[in-house]
């Protein structure tokens, strides 16, 4: 059942990410970001870590692609147009990206096909076990541990909100 | 059940997909959204190793990575719309002047 639903869901994530690059149009790309995050929200449940998925859906999917879509809409941005002179580099460059990264992929693979063996503990699957990642158990971590980090991260949040008000501000 | 290894490539195929829109595409906008693809990805490594490992540390990691994505979206839409009024135009291509 777990490696149906992620078959599923990767193959759904890979196409909207394809897709996402062979899209022209700014919304298009966008929209197809939104189903990758979905996507990724489901797989995080099935690695039985509800509070991040919930996270990913509020923050990612919602909040920073309202925002994608707003800025996107805002500039009326078009089709990308291709200048004559436009950098060669990027295209040649930008496959043997691609390239590497499936390779470093089937690397991984082959290097980490026996990854049970050499993990700790011995032979092991991933199981969406149950109040694993729950919000609860996260927030007893966050709140204790990591309740510095937490502090500052929010002092982040603070200054970029003044960043992005002053960088957006129009000029007298 | 499924392995870790599946996670694993299945991150490195979408951070391998966020690399290429960042090289190839030219639209500002669009190489913003590469860069939070490839965040994406990286945090499914996260929580792909924090579910083997047991170990909780890997999703407050998460959060706070998808704390600083969103600030950076934040700030980087404001540059985007700033360069935008200065320069009208959203092609990388055309913006090649520190100074105007």
């Amino acid at each position: 059942m777990h490696l149906v639903l992620f078959l599923i869901f990767g193959a759904v994530c890979v196409g909207a990410a394809i897709n996402l690059l062979v899209q022209k149009h700014p919304i298009n790309s966008a929209l197809s970001l939104i189903v990758v995050m979905g996507s990724l929200a489901v797989l995080y449940l099935l690695l039985g870590a509800e509070f991040v998925a919930a996270v990913q859906v509020i923050v990612y999917a919602g909040a920073v692609m309202v925002l994608f879509v707003f800025v996107i809409m805002l500039l009326n941005a078009g089709e990308e147009e291709v200048l004559p002179h436009s950098s060669r580099v990027a295209i040649v460059l930008g496959v043997p990206g691609l390239i590497l990264g499936l390779a470093v992929g089937i690397w991984v693979v082959a290097r980490y096909a026996g990854f049970d063996r050499i993990a700790i503990g011995g032979p092991r699957v991933l199981s969406g076990s149950e109040g694993f990642g729950n919000p609860s158990s996260v927030a007893k971590l966050l709140f204790r541990d990591y309740l510095l980090p937490f502090e500052v991260t929010s002092v982040l949040v603070l200054i970029a909100i003044l960043g992005a008000v002053v960088l957006a501000r129009r000029e007298e | 059940m499924v392995p870790l290894s599946y996670y694993l490539v299945l991150s490195a195929v979408l951070f391998a997909c966020g690399v290429t829109g960042f090289l190839i595409k030219r639209n500002i906008i669009t190489i913003f959204m590469s860069i939070e693809l490839m965040l994406n990805a990286v945090n499914l490594t996260f929580v792909a190793f924090a579910a083997e490992l047991r170990a909780l540390s890997g999703n407050v990691f998460v959060f706070f990575v998808m704390v600083v994505a969103a600030a950076e979206a934040a700030v980087g839409l404001a540059i985007i719309i700033s360069v935008f009024r200065t320069r009208e135009t959203l092609n990388v291509d055309r913006v090649n002047l520190l100074k105007l």
